[in-house]
C-alpha cells in the first residue's frame, strides 16, 4: 500500500497518477523543443531574405514544428490531465487498464525520440546532420512524399514516428472509454460528470475512429515507399488526392481531438473560480458530442483549392458552417456561467477567460475559410497560419495552462506563485497577439506559408518582424512559466486538499493524493458532489486513513519491454536490416505474452 | 516628449496606415495583396470576403464585451452575496443558438452563389491557357495560339480567359491573387479557372503549395496588356527565334549552346527539342528568369548557368560536366539574351 521509490519503480509503473506526470513532463519536453524550433523559424522569417537557417533545414523546421506540437506536445499535454485527473473525477482507484496505460506511455515516449532523432541520424545515412529530419509538412501530401521526390530517409522517420504515435492515442484511447463508462463511483451517473471528463470521452472516441484512418493512409504510402505499390502515384493511374482525403479524414477530427480537452478544462474552470454551477451543463455536454459527431463531415474544406466541384464545395461549406454553432453555445454558456458569478481572478481564471477570448478570433476566421470562394484566397497563406496559431495556441495551450495552473497543486501538492503566473498569462497573452494577429495581414497581403524566404517587394517585412518579436515574449512567457515551476517545488505553498474551493471529486482528498486515491470510494449524490444544492449539502470528503487494507496493483516491465518492440520495427525499416525486424517483433509478442501471464499479486 | 516617444508615435501611426490600406484595398506597395482586385473573379471574392469579414466583426464585438463586462461587473469583492446557483435558461440557450445559425445562413447563401458563379467556366471565345506546374517553374501553353512560354503569362485585358491548370510533377497551386483565387496544379487532373481582368498591368504571384525545397523560389507574374500589345506579343511568340547576326557574339553563343548539354533540356524552335526545362524560344523578352526570381539581366543569367542551385536551392538545372567556361557562358548569355 505503501509508495514505491526510487528510477526502476517509475519505468514500472502502472500507477495513473505517475503515469499522468510523466506524460506531463515528457510533452512539456517536446512542448520546448517545437517551440525552439518555432523560435528559429521566426528568426529566418524576421526579415525578408533571410538566412539563418538553409531552404532545406526550413523545410525540415516547420515540418517538425507541426508535428511535434500537434503529436508530441499537445495531444499526450492533454492526455497527462486525462491520466491523472479522470480517475481521480470519477471516484476511480485507477484507470481499467493500467499495463496498457504504461504501454501507451512508452509508445508514445518512443514514438517521439524516434522522430526527433531525426534531426541527428544524418550521418547514419551518408548525410550531414540536420539533414534527415521530415521536411514534407505535418500533412505530408503525397505524391511530393513519394520515393520519387523524396528519396532519403526523412520521410520515413515521419510515417513510422506517426505510426507509433497512432498506437499509443489508440490504446490510451480504449483504455480512457473503459475508465469512464465503467469504473464511475456509485451515484455518478452519465449526466453528473465533470465536463472535462465528458470531453475526454468524446476526444477518446475520435481518436479510436480517427487514427485508424490515418494509419491506412500511412500504411499505402509506407507501402509504396518501400515495396513499391503505387497508392498514391498518378503514373500507374493512381491520384495524389487519395492521400488528402485520407489524411483530413483524420486531421480534421484531430482539430478537435486537440481542443475539446481544453474546453473540458475551460467549463471546470470556470464554475470553480466563479462559485457558480457550469451554465446549461447539458448543452455544453450535448455540444461536444454534437461537435465531435460533425468533425467527421467537414474535411474537405481543407481542400477547397483541390477543385472538388460546386456541389461538394457547398455541401463542405455547409457542414463547416453548421460546427460553428455548437461552438458558439458553448462560448455563450461559458459566458453565462461568469455572469452573475463571484469572480475570483486567480491564473487559472485568467487563462480560461484568455482561452474564450482568443478562440472566439479563431473560430471567426474560420468562417471566413469555411466559405470556399474566400479560402482560395486565404488557403496555404499565412491568413491561415493565423487562424490555426488562435485555435491551437490562443485555445488549446490557454485552455491547458488554465488546467496547469489549476491542478498542479493537487498533483504535485505545492501551490504555484500567482504573481509569476500573472505575469505568465500578460507575456504570453500580449505575446501571441503580436506573433499571430499580424499573420492575418501577411496572408492576406500574399505571402505563402511553408516558405523559407520571401522577396522585399511583398511590403510584410515589417509586420513578419513584429510577428517575431511576439515569438519571442511568448518564450519569455514559458521562461517565466519554467521558473515558476522550479520555485514551488522547494518555495510553493503546501496545497491542502482543495485550494480553490472544487465541487469535484478530486478535491475530497489529498495532494497529491495516496497511491490508492480515495481510502473509501464516494457516493455521489449531485453533479457538484461537494457544493451544497437546493437539495443536498456538501459530501463528507473521504477520511485521510483507510478504514482497511486497499490492493493496489504493484508495477511490471512487460509494457516497456513490449513497446519497445516498435521502434525497434522501426529501425529494421530505416536500416533495410531484416534481422531486426524480428527482433522487435519477438519483444513486441514476448512483451505482450509475458504481460498476459504475469501472476495477478507482484 | 523624447525623440523614442515621437518615433514610436509615427511607427503606430505607419502601422495603422499600412492596416488600413491593406484593409480597404486601396493602392500601396503590396503587388500581392489579395485585396485589391483587378479582375471579375477576384472582385467576386473580395466582395464575398468583405461581406463575411464584417460580420465576423460584429459578432467579435458583440462577444468580446460581453465577455469584458462580465469579468468587470461580477468581479470578486468582499461582502458581496453568494452567487444564484443558476444552471441554464431554456429560452436563452435556444436564442444563442439561433442566432448564430441566422448569420450562418447570411454568409452561406451568397457562399454557394459565388461558387457556382466563379466555377471556373469561361464562355467559348475565351482565351485557352494550359498552366503546367513544375518543380520550381510554370509552363503556359496557348493551344490556340500554339505558343510556349514560362514563367511570365501574357493576357489581354478585358477578355475572358480560361486556365487549365495541371502538373508534371508534384503538387503546386497556381495563384495570382490580385485576378483571384488559387487552384492546385495536380498530377493527373485538370483544375480550371475563369476570369477577366479589369485592369492592365503586371501581376506577381506564386506557387501557393508546398512542393519541395524551392517551394518559396516559384514565383510567377501575370502581364495584362491592351489587346493590340497582346497581338504584338503573340505574333513575336509564334515566330521562330531570333537569328543572331553573323560573327556577333550572340552567334557563337548559339554554337557553344548547340554543342552543350542544354539542348537536353531546353526547347529552342529549330535549335534544340529538350522540354524538361523551360521553353527558350523568346527567352529574351522576359522580364525575370528562374520562375520569377531574378531579372533577365546578364550578370544574373551568367550566375544562373554557371550554378543554378546556389541561386535556387534543389534547381534541377545541372552544372555543366565539364564546367563551362565564364568565356562560353557570357557567349550563351549574348544568345540568349537575342532571343527576344
Amino acid at each position: 500500500m505503501s509508495e514505491a521509490k526510487g528510477f526502476k519503480s517509475w519505468l514500472t509503473t502502472t500507477d495513473h497518477k505517475r503515469i499522468g506526470l510523466l506524460y506531463f513532463w515528457t510533452a512539456f519536453g517536446f512542448f520546448l523543443i517545437g517551440g525552439i524550433e518555432a523560435l528559429v523559424i521566426r528568426a529566418q522569417l524576421a526579415q525578408p531574405n533571410g538566412h539563418v537557417v538553409s531552404a532545406e533545414t526550413y523545410n525540415q523546421l516547420f515540418t517538425m514544428h507541426g508535428t511535434t506540437m500537434i503529436f508530441l506536445a499537445l495531444m499526450p499535454l492533454g492526455a497527462s490531465f486525462f491520466n491523472y485527473i479522470v480517475p481521480l473525477q470519477i471516484g476511480a482507484r485507477d484507470v481499467a487498464f493500467p499495463r496498457l496505460n504504461g504501454f501507451s506511455y512508452w509508445v508514445f515516449l518512443f514514438g517521439g525520440l524516434l522522430l526527433n532523432a531525426s534531426w541527428f541520424a544524418g550521418p547514419l545515412f551518408h548525410a550531414g546532420m540536420l539533414n534527415v529530419a521530415p521536411n514534407g509538412g505535418w500533412f505530408g501530401y503525397a505524391n511530393l512524399t513519394e520515393r520519387q521526390y523524396s528519396p532519403g530517409p526523412n520521410i520515413d522517420f515521419w510515417m513510422l514516428g506517426l505510426q507509433i504515435l497512432g498506437i499509443s492515442s489508440l490504446a490510451a484511447g480504449f483504455n480512457f472509454i473503459v475508465t469512464i463508462l465503467n469504473l464511475r463511483a456509485p451515484g455518478m451517473k452519465m449526466m453528473r460528470l465533470p465536463v472535462f471528463t465528458w470531453m475526454t470521452l468524446v476526444t477518446q472516441f475520435l481518436i479510436i475512429t480517427a487514427f485508424p484512418v490515418i494509419t491506412v493512409g500511412l500504411a499505402f504510402l509506407m507501402f509504396d515507399r518501400f515495396f513499391g505499390t503505387h497508392f498514391y502515384v498518378r503514373e500507374a493511374g493512381a491520384t495524389p488526392i487519395l492521400w488528402q482525403h485520407l489524411f483530413w479524414l483524420f486531421g480534421h477530427p484531430e482539430v478537435y481531438i486537440l481542443i475539446l480537452p481544453a474546453m473540458g478544462v475551460v467549463s471546470d474552470v470556470l464554475p470553480t473560480f466563479s462559485r457558480k454551477p457550469l451554465f446549461g451543463y447539458t448543452v455544453v455536454v450535448y455540444s461536444g458530442v454534437l461537435i465531435g459527431l460533425m468533425s467527421w463531415g467537414v474535411w474537405s474544406h481543407h481542400m477547397f483549392a483541390v477543385g472538388l466541384g460546386p456541389i461538394a464545395d457547398s455541401v463542405f461549406a455547409g457542414t463547416t458552417m453548421l460546427i460553428a454553432i455548437p461552438t458558439g453555445v458553448k462560448i455563450f454558456n461559458w459566458i453565462g456561467t461568469l455572469w452573475g458569478g463571484d469572480i475570483r481572478g486567480t491564473t487559472a481564471l485568467h487563462f480560461a477567460v484568455g482561452f474564450i477570448a482568443m478562440f472566439i478570433i479563431g473560430g471567426l476566421s474560420g468562417v471566413t475559410h469555411a466559405s470556399p470562394p474566400a479560402d482560395l484566397q486565404q488557403t496555404d497563406t499565412y491568413y491561415v497560419v493565423a487562424h490555426i496559431h488562435y485555435v491551437f495556441f490562443g485555445g488549446t495551450i490557454l485552455g491547458l495552462f488554465a488546467g496547469i495552473y489549476y491542478w498542479w497543486p493537487k498533483m504535485t501538492g505545492r501551490l504555484l506563485n500567482e504573481s509569476l503566473g500573472k505575469w505568465h498569462f500578460w507575456l504570453q497573452f500580449v505575446g501571441m497577439n503580436l506573433a499571430f494577429f499580424p499573420m492575418h495581414l501577411i496572408g492576406l497581403l500574399g505571402m505563402p506559408r511553408r516558405v523559407y524566404t520571401y522577396s522585399p517587394e511583398l511590403g510584410v517585412g515589417a509586420l513578419n518582424l513584429v510577428s517575431t518579436i511576439g515569438a519571442f515574449l511568448i518564450a519569455l512567457a514559458v521562461l517565466i512559466f519554467l521558473v515558476n515551476l522550479w520555485r514551488s517545488r522547494t518555495h510553493g505553498q503546501p496545497a491542502p486538499n482543495d485550494p480553490w474551493g472544487g465541487a469535484t471529486l478530486e478535491w475530497s482528498i489529498s495532494s497529491p493524493p495516496p497511491v490508492y486515491n480515495f481510502s473509501v470510494i464516494p457516493t455521489v449524490t449531485s453533479r457538484l458532489p461537494r457544493w451544497s444544492t437546493e437539495r443536498h449539502g456538501p459530501m463528507q470528503d473521504p477520511p485521510a486513513v483507510p478504514p482497511g487494507p486497499i490492493h493496489v496493483p504493484g508495477g511490471s516491465w512487460w509494457p516497456l519491454v513490449a513497446a519497445l518492440g516498435l521502434p525497434v520495427m522501426a529501425l529494421a525499416l530505416l536500416s533495410h536490416t531484416l534481422w531486426v525486424a524480428f527482433a522487435g517483433v519477438a519483444l513486441l509478442i514476448g512483451g505482450i505474452y509475458r504481460w498476459a501471464f504475469e501472476p495477478f499479486e507482484v | 516628449m523624447t525623440l523614442g516617444t515621437l518615433d514610436v508615435v509615427s511607427r503606430c501611426r505607419l502601422w495603422l496606415t499600412t492596416a488600413t490600406l491593406a484593409l480597404a484595398g486601396c493602392a500601396g506597395p503590396f503587388p500581392q495583396s489579395t485585396l485589391r482586385p483587378r479582375s471579375d473573379l477576384g472582385r467576386a471574392i473580395d466582395h464575398l470576403f468583405a461581406d463575411i469579414f464584417w460580420w465576423a466583426v460584429i459578432v467579435f464585438v458583440l462577444v468580446e464585451t460581453l465577455l469584458v463586462v462580465a469579468l468587470i461587473r461580477f468581479r470578486h469583492r468582499e461582502g458581496r452575496p453568494a452567487p444564484k446557483p443558476t444552471h441554464g435558461h431554456t429560452a436563452l440557450e435556444i436564442g444563442w443558438t439561433l442566432a448564430p445559425a441566422v448569420i450562418l445562413v447570411l454568409v452561406a447563401v451568397p457562399t454557394v452563389r459565388t461558387i457556382f458563379a466563379t466555377a471556373g467556366d469561361a464562355p467559348p471565345e475565351a482565351l485557352k491557357i494550359d498552366v503546367i506546374g513544375h518543380q520550381w517553374w510554370w509552363e503556359y501553353k496557348y493551344p490556340t495560339l500554339g505558343v510556349v512560354t514560362a514563367n511570365e503569362m501574357h493576357v489581354p485585358a478585358a477578355r475572358p480567359v480560361q486556365v487549365s491548370i495541371t502538373s508534371a510533377d508534384v503538387i503546386h497551386s497556381f495563384w495570382a491573387p490580385a485576378l483571384g483565387g488559387k487552384r492546385d496544379a495536380i498530377p493527373g487532373h485538370v483544375t480550371r479557372i475563369a476570369f477577366r481582368a479589369d485592369s492592365m498591368g503586371e501581376y506577381s504571384g506564386q506557387c501557393a503549395e508546398f512542393c519541395g525545397k524551392s517551394h518559396a523560389n516559384m514565383g510567377l507574374r501575370v502581364i495584362v496588356d491592351a489587346d493590340s500589345a497582346f497581338e504584338t506579343w503573340a505574333r513575336a511568340e509564334q515566330g521562330g527565334p531570333a537569328t543572331p547576326a553573323p560573327a556577333s557574339p550572340a552567334e557563337r553563343g548559339k554554337a557553344v549552346y548547340s554543342r552543350s548539354a542544354c539542348l537536353a533540356c531546353h526547347t529552342i524552335q529549330g535549335v534544340s527539342p529538350g522540354v524538361i526545362g523551360p521553353n527558350l524560344t523568346h527567352v529574351g523578352s522576359r522580364t525575370t528568369i528562374a520562375g520569377g526570381m531574378f531579372p533577365n539581366d546578364s550578370a544574373h543569367l551568367a550566375r544562373w548557368i554557371a550554378d543554378a542551385t546556389a541561386l535556387k536551392p534543389g534547381s534541377l538545372m545541372p552544372r555543366m560536366q565539364p564546367p563551362l567556361t565564364d568565356g562560353d557562358i557570357a557567349l550563351i548569355v549574348a544568345y540568349l539574351q537575342s532571343l527576344k
